[in-house]
């Protein structure tokens, strides 16, 4: 069942004692077959879920880094079917990792939210985060997921107020995607005591996970920010691991440097950060 | 339910007009544009805000612009009478200027002190930057680099008034790119910053506010035109990027079931070539920038640059109140070319002395189509939204003219 897969995750990363390490890798960038490394590489070296990015040619919520994620994967003509495509494949041989979509809503909604749903289900996509689908608006996504028991992660942040936060609680499930900062991608990191208060407050209304991402790059930040959430999302510096090794035409040690980037993370939020 | 029985009823209370307009923005944006509504709403039925809006359209703008007949148009196509509602001849020289006043107005009764708006032809930049002059805002204006190429009068006009230029690079750095930083930037600066979006579109409230600010322009006409021929028209006609200088025509007509809305979109080299900003006649509906809309776009749901010789018609949707009146047949839509709109820019040029912008160009271009079908004693209104002078540059480069 896709929606336990989510929260049997978050079950055994709260039984280590620890914050759980979310990925996110974009599909397509620069490649389908690298993408597919590097899940296996990211998974192998500690990522507890992973976030499929599917590109969209109007990201409006990331920053420099992820849009030129999304334009590289787009160049490679990377569709939606593509990218369901390459969780199914993955799915083929890893039952357990949680694997969240996330995006922006005209895609989907182009191919049709019912279509999107089966789709997704039968590629073992748990859930999925679209960025312009506030609670006002995912309704009609909601109801063609709940047939399949597809997670609407839904997104709070530090201009989400108490009375919102029912808003945004209400119909959410799997977990709650926390923004640090009020801003893009990829932008400047957050003080975890300047938003402990907000997480605290997301985690009491909505009785869910909630994951901490925008502005974490590496061990150390993740591992401050683990203090305080059940998990961090690391989703920029990951993607330039794929523009650096674009830049330095050897696209092939995209997977690799990954896996040393989530092997940093994981290590740091075990406690105990390399010297 | 029958979706015309009121047309005055839209948006309803999610924001739609039909299945169209809506809510999509990153959560971030949520409590802000919540709160712009509830403000909107006070300031609406604030009789203050009204009078301050009226002396300023009356004393600032030059309000209200006159409803010109356009005698040697109408005798060149032999049809219709032709009028003309002279937008152009408000401050900063088109349509635009109705609304920024409205909206800084609005952000300034919301503590606000940072403006932040999008242009593509730079009409709306400068219209943002120069009332924000005028009460002493902070303004940034986003412009794609391609288009502070093309508008280089705009864009020095902007600097002296005091505003920062942001050259954006992304995409094609066209009208469509500057809105996805102008809503970056939003998203950064929310406590202190209100986006002033120059179109009829983006999450609700926009289409509405801009709409009923935009609405002094129909408001007139349609007072103006029954004083001058004792009846309604025939049509009202206007040029449509995203939007706000048809809506603004159109809203106070459109319970006049016997007058024909006509909004003309922009098809550049042609439908057919794939290079045109016609949304509604060569997109279909989708997501972007905040509404559900018509857009240009893929199969797979990727968004398709928009061309057009007019850097203000460059955008590959449209608000989506003008989605509805097209599916509900309410109004019809036409297109134009690039060069069709530069033989009406130098035909109204030559023949009524008075240089249009190439957005209203588009509107007049097709003109005679409408004017020919209709009865001689026929009313024709369009919206003249905006002067020429900004495009005569680009406008010589198309003529092969060395300047």
């Amino acid at each position: 069942m896709p929606t336990s897969r989510i929260s049997m995750r978050f079950d055994k990363v709260k039984a280590e004692g620890r914050a759980a390490l979310v990925t996110y890798i974009m599909a397509g960038d620069p490649d389908l077959e690298t993408s597919y490394d590097a899940l296996c590489a990211v998974r192998d070296n500690g990522a507890d879920i992973i976030e499929l990015g599917a590109p969209f040619t109007d990201p409006m919520a990331d920053g420099p880094a992820i849009q030129k994620a999304a334009l590289r994967a787009l160049a490679n003509k990377t569709s939606l079917n593509d990218v369901l495509a390459l969780a199914k494949r993955f799915r083929e041989t890893d039952q357990e990792t949680p694997i969240i979509l996330m995006g922006y809503a005209n895609p989907i909604h182009t191919m049709g939210y019912e279509a999107f749903a089966a789709s997704a289900a039968e590629a073992g996509i748990d859930g999925t985060i679209i960025v312009d689908l506030p609670p006002e608006e995912d309704q009609p996504i909601r109801d063609a997921f709940a047939a399949h028991d597809l997670s609407v992660i839904r997104l709070a942040t530090p201009t989400t107020h108490e009375a919102r936060m029912a808003t945004v609680a209400e119909g959410a499930s799997g977990f709650l995607y926390y923004v640090a900062v009020a801003g893009v991608t990829g932008a400047g990191s957050a003080d975890p005591e300047d938003i402990r208060a907000g997480v605290e407050m997301a985690q009491r209304v909505s009785g869910l996970p909630v994951c901490v991402g925008f502005g974490i790059k590496n061990g150390e930040q993740a591992a401050a920010m683990a203090k305080i959430a059940d998990g961090v999302v690391v989703g920029s510096a990951f993607v330039e691991q794929a523009r650096l090794a674009t830049v330095a035409k050897t696209p092939q040690v995209t997977a690799e440097k990954m896996g040393l980037l989530a092997r940093e993370l994981s290590t740091a939020l075990k406690g105990d950060v390399p010297a | 339910m029958d979706l015309r029985n009121s047309w005055d009823q839209w948006p309803d209370e999610h924001g739609r007009f039909g299945d169209f307009g809506g809510r999509y923005v990153a959560e971030t944006l949520m409590p802000l544009i919540l709160d712009l509504e509830k403000e909107y709403r006070a300031a609406k039925a604030d009789p203050a805000f009204s009078a301050q809006m009226d002396d300023l359209w009356a004393h600032y703008v030059g309000r209200p612009s006159p409803l010109y007949f356009a005698e040697r148009l109408t005798e060149h196509f032999g049809g219709a009478k032709i009028y003309l509602k002279r937008d152009e001849l408000n401050h900063t020289g088109a349509h635009k200027i109705n609304n920024c006043l409205g909206q800084v107005l609005l952000a300034m009764r919301m503590g606000k002190t940072r403006i932040i708006a999008e242009t593509g032809a730079g009409q709306h930049g400068v219209a943002t930057a120069t009332v924000c002059a005028r009460f002493g805002l902070k303004c940034v204006v986003f412009m794609g680099e391609t288009d502070v190429e093309r508008q280089k009068p705009n864009v020095f006009r902007m600097k002296l008034l005091g505003a920062e230029i942001v050259p954006v690079s992304s995409g094609t750095g066209t009208l469509k790119d500057a809105m996805n930083e102008a809503l970056r930037d939003w998203v950064t600066n929310v406590e202190n910053t209100f986006y002033c979006i120059g179109t009829a579109a983006g999450p609700h409230p926009y289409p509405e506010l801009v709409r009923d600010f935009q609405s002094v322009i129909g408001k007139e006409a349609r007072a103006q035109i029954l004083e001058r021929e004792g009846r309604l028209p025939d049509a009202v006609m206007a040029c449509i990027g995203g939007g706000s200088n048809a809506i603004g025509l159109f809203h106070p007509f459109i319970e006049d079931d016997e007058v024909r809305l006509i909004g003309v979109e922009a098809s550049g080299h042609g439908i057919e070539t794939g290079q045109h900003a016609a949304a509604l006649n060569g997109g279909a509906p989708g997501i972007l920038h905040g509404n559900k809309t018509y857009l240009l776009q893929t199969d797979d749901g990727q968004i398709i640059d928009a061309h057009s010789i007019s850097a203000g018609l460059d955008y590959p949707g449209i608000g989506p109140e003008h989605s509805f009146l097209r599916d509900t047949g309410r109004a019809e839509y036409l297109t134009c070319t690039d060069s069709e709109a530069l033989e009406a820019f130098q035909l109204c040029t030559r023949l009524e002395g008075i240089i249009p912008a190439l957005e209203p160009s588009h509107a007049l271009a097709r003109v005679s189509d409408v004017v020919t079908g209709l009865d001689k004693d026929g009313l024709l209104i369009l919206n003249m939204c905006g002067r020429g002078d900004k495009d005569v540059f680009s406008v010589a480069e198309a003529l092969g003219v060395d300047m």
